[in-house]
């Protein structure tokens, strides 16, 4: 210090680098080092948009419902109502859901096929019985009248007047059409080649078909000869082979060979019949062409009724009437039309009748799409349209319940011991090390744990938020231990001294000072812990609560599932309709998860004090 | 009290016939005189910081109603000798005090003896202001508070006015009272912390270079307040600046390298110093 002043004259002096290249250098790297971060913010975004986008397009729907209105007569002969002394009605019975398909019956008097009325009464829901049930309570002075009561339409129907099952094509037509009855199977004859481009398309679709097939007789007789080969491998080693129970088992494997070559070789016969049949069909022009379930169906509207074309030549059809006729009278060319329901039916949930009745019903006004508030007051339920949210949201509501009041004291007041009280030796650094450790477990032993542990050992019940928010306490503990070792970490230690200086004791200390400042911390690492909480399925899985929850839970031993679990049930589920249910249920949960975090955010703002 | 001031005037006088670091008073006669009673008495200690020796073998007293200030070149030791004397050192890990310091007769590092109490006695202002984040009159009543003075309102707004005045700060925020302790000027905050430890009216005050963080006129009114406040209490004070020890106290010691080398009246140290080594440190040969 006191004799700092070393010899300089035998050092070259070395100036800093200053040459332009070395400069352009430094910021060609800083230019690049900006690149590379905007590159990857923009990545980041696009994934984030294409996510929502995805999620919003695909469930936006499910926040509507179809509706279908009909007109119920409500034979006071059919309802039974229980009134007491204060003329209140106590109960409701009858046979609603038959009142309904009277009503159903009576939109379309033509269906008289058992098959047909069935389709007819599944357009609307089969807890429709239910909902007039429901109606009639409300109203009961509508009994002895006629009703317009509207029935949430069923899950196909829904879908289908979403849009999401075929489009609508409709073609120009330019001869007068003259039908030959006015229902059952009838012939429509125009003056032009109106139908030839059907008959068209039915040549080369046929065309199409036959190729089709060939290929797949092609595919099965060559898989067929394979085995062939296979077969005689086999039987070569029977030959040579002597121990009886390898010639069993050769035997067994022969005899199953020989049952496969079989069916392929029919399966190809078959095939190339049709591929054959459907060459044959292609080639003779002019003649009538029958349609098929396997192309689009085509209909003609006439006359106030619509026909489903079954066969076609170029100047006529024949087809099966759908919605009767008024008449048989001749039509000019702008009063009936050739549609085209463009999705073969085969290759949809919603055949042809069902779509011409609904657009008949749309026509009259008699369809509507409303806000879909069951999806948020219903539990889960088998039939899409009238599955709800609401039980998972409580289910998830409880359980976070049940976390916070396990995750939060516990997290707390073991990081402010670790952190204020606890002796920094071996046995606290072991801990420290497992608390770190704990957070890295995968979710799912948690609930192995917990199965084994609660479920099994304590007997508490299964699916319930009790033990669902006890394994998600223990999943969450080390996140709320680690966030709030870090709160109280940052809050200074001048602090401390100035409490201890005052002469308050280590509790006084912590409490009234350290804790405090360090809440705001605490709470934001709570509250992202519950966060991770709600969204967690994999250790509820383990615990049962992926069971099929019909109601919505009342307490905290009901049986429950939550959010990110009916995600995972619907997902699952084959109803088209729980497609865009699931992603609705995404929705509702990202925008739990967004209220959460924003939460988090506002709390540390308000409460972050400087110093 | 007056019993134990003459019982510590006794033992002073026992002890500083006996050869040691400070038994230079006693070759001054005249001073003996005027010599006030020893409040904080150290014997030996020792301070270890794991295996590091930062304080060793240090014999120092302190008097009552006398400044005392402790100077030396960085890592000398003198801060961790201020906070043997209200056993804050306690906090930090791995720190060993031996030895005793004893305070009117009593063995601070007893260990029957309650800290929390001992603190109250002897109150601490620290190097950068740390006020309470929280508003004026808290930070003032919060000592009062959780040892349990002033228990209706208005005993209590009495100990924050009597506080506050005694620290020349209630002219200043008197009007803002509820306003935080840490919205204040640097050298406001610090006599808000003056504040708040003469609230629990404390034996000691100990100062951790309570004027490093401050400028020129916030330091010329903490020394003032300083020399107001010997009056009532023993004073204890690390500083850096030589000059702010020969202003504010009237005994100094001086650390070097752990040891106290040299400990007199504040005018012998700064005229006619006995070791070689306060000498050069006072006219800034090294430090």
């Amino acid at each position: 210090m006191t004799d700092a002043t070393a010899p300089t004259e035998g050092i070259a002096i070395r100036r800093p680098d200053l040459s332009p290249a070395r400069v352009r250098r430094r910021y060609a790297a800083e230019a690049r080092f900006k690149t590379y971060g905007r590159l990857a913010i923009a990545a980041a975004v696009i994934m984030l948009g294409i996510l929502l986008f995805s999620i919003v397009g695909r469930g936006w729907t499910a926040f509507f419902q179809t509706q279908v209105g009909i007109d119920v007569f409500l034979d006071p002969n059919e309802i039974q109502i229980e009134r007491n002394a204060d003329g209140e009605i106590v109960d409701i019975d009858g046979d609603f859901r038959g009142l309904v398909n009277d009503a159903l019956f009576a939109l379309f008097p033509n269906v008289e096929e058992r098959v047909e009325r069935r389709a007819l009464r599944n357009i609307v829901t089969r807890d429709a019985a239910i909902e007039l049930r429901t109606a009639v309570e409300a109203n009961p002075e509508l009994i002895d009248q006629t009703a317009r009561v509207w029935i949430t339409s069923s899950d196909d129907i829904d879908t289908y007047v979403k849009g999401q099952i075929t489009g609508i094509e409709a073609f120009e037509v330019a001869g007068v059409a003259t039908p030959t009855g006015t229902s059952g199977e009838i012939e429509i004859l125009t003056g032009a080649n109106d139908f030839s481009h059907i008959a068209a398309e039915v040549t080369a679709q046929l065309a199409e078909l036959a190729e089709d097939r060939a290929e797949a007789a092609e595919a099965a007789r060559a898989t067929a000869g394979r085995l062939q080969d296979d077969l005689t491998g086999i039987r070569g080693e029977l030959e040579t082979s002597s121990d009886a129970d390898e010639l069993s088992r050769l035997e067994n494997q022969v005899a199953r060979l020989e049952g496969q070559i079989q069916s392929l070789l029919s399966r190809a016969e078959a095939a190339s019949r049709d591929a054959e049949d459907f060459r044959n069909r292609a080639e003779t022009v002019g003649g009538m062409e029958e349609l098929s379930n396997r192309l689009p169906s085509y209909l003609v509207e006439i006359n106030g009724g619509l026909v489903r074309l079954t066969a076609v030549a170029a100047e006529r059809a024949i087809g099966q009437v759908l919605i009767p006729l008024d008449s048989a009278a001749s039509a000019q060319p702008d009063d009936w039309g050739l549609i085209s329901y463009v999705v073969a039916e085969s290759n949809r949930r919603v055949k042809d009748n069902e779509v011409a009745w609904i657009e008949t019903l749309r026509d009259r006004g008699q369809v509507q799409t409303v806000f879909n508030t069951p999806f948020f007051t219903e539990a889960d339920s088998r039939e899409p349209e009238q599955a709800g949210i609401w039980g998972a949201v409580v289910g998830s509501f409880l359980t976070l319940m049940v976390t916070l009041a396990l995750a939060f004291p516990v997290g707390v007041l073991a990081a402010i011991y670790l952190e204020e009280f606890a002796p920094k030796n071996r046995l606290t650094d072991l801990i420290e090390v497992n608390i770190n450790n704990l957070a890295a477990v995968p979710s799912i032993v948690f609930g192995l744990l917990g199965l084994a542990m609660f479920l099994n050992f304590f007997g508490l019940p299964r699916s319930a938020p009790l033990v669902g928010g006890m394994v998600l306490a223990l999943m969450t503990l080390p996140t709320v231990i680690i966030a709030s070792r870090a709160a109280l970490k940052a809050v200074p230690p001048s602090i401390r001294e100035a409490a201890l200086g005052v002469g308050a004791s280590k509790v006084q200390t912590v409490t009234h000072h350290v804790l405090p400042l360090a809440m705001p911390g605490i709470l934001t690492g709570t509250i992202i812990g519950m966060a991770q909480a709600l969204g967690e399925t994999a250790p509820l899985l383990m615990i049962g609560m992926v069971a099929f929850i019909a109601d919505v839970p009342s307490g905290f031993t009901d049986a429950a599932t939550v959010l990110p679990v009916q995600i995972f049930l619907w997902a699952d589920a084959p109803e088209r309709a729980f497609v865009a249910k699931t992603s609705a249920a995404i929705m509702v949960l990202l925008t739990f998860l967004i209220f959460m975090n924003a939460m988090a955010v506002v709390l540390r703002r308000r409460f972050e004090r400087r110093w | 009290m007056s019993m134990q001031e003459v019982q510590e005037t006794m033992t002073d006088g026992g002890i500083a016939s006996t050869p040691g670091a400070g038994g230079t008073q006693a070759e001054n006669p005249a001073a003996l005189a005027n010599e006030k009673p020893v409040k904080i008495k150290s014997r030996d200690v020792n301070v270890f910081y794991g295996e590091a020796h930062a304080l060793k073998h240090v014999d120092l007293d302190i008097r009552q109603h006398e400044v005392t200030s402790l100077i030396g070149p960085s890592g000398c030791g003198k801060s961790t000798y201020l906070r043997c004397i209200n056993r804050m050192n306690d906090v930090i890990d791995g720190c060993r005090v031996e030895g005793s310091i004893q305070m009117d007769g009593e063995d601070v590092y007893d260990p029957k003896l309650d800290v929390v109490q001992l603190r109250a006695r002897v109150g601490m202002v620290f190097q950068k202001p740390n006020p309470f984040p929280k508003s004026i009159y808290d930070n003032i009543a919060y000592g009062p508070r959780i040892h349990g003075i002033g228990s209706t309102k208005s005993e209590m707004d009495e100990i924050v006015q009597g506080s506050l005045q005694r620290a020349g700060l209630w002219e200043e925020v008197k009007d803002r009272m509820d306003t935080p302790g840490t919205g204040l000027s640097g050298g406001q905050q610090q006599r808000l912390c003056i504040a708040r430890a003469i609230a629990v009216n404390p034996e000691v005050i100990l100062m951790d270079e309570p004027c490093s963080a401050l400028d020129p006129i916030a330091t010329a009114k903490i020394e003032e307040l300083i020399d107001e406040l010997r009056q009532n209490f023993t004073i204890v004070i690390v500083t850096h600046s030589m000059q702010q020890a020969a202003r504010v106290s009237q005994r100094t010691a001086f650390f070097h390298l752990g040891i106290l080398v040299e400990t007199d009246e504040t005018e012998q140290i700064f005229t006619n110093p006995k070791d070689q080594r306060t000498q050069d440190y006072i006219t800034g040969r090294f430090g």
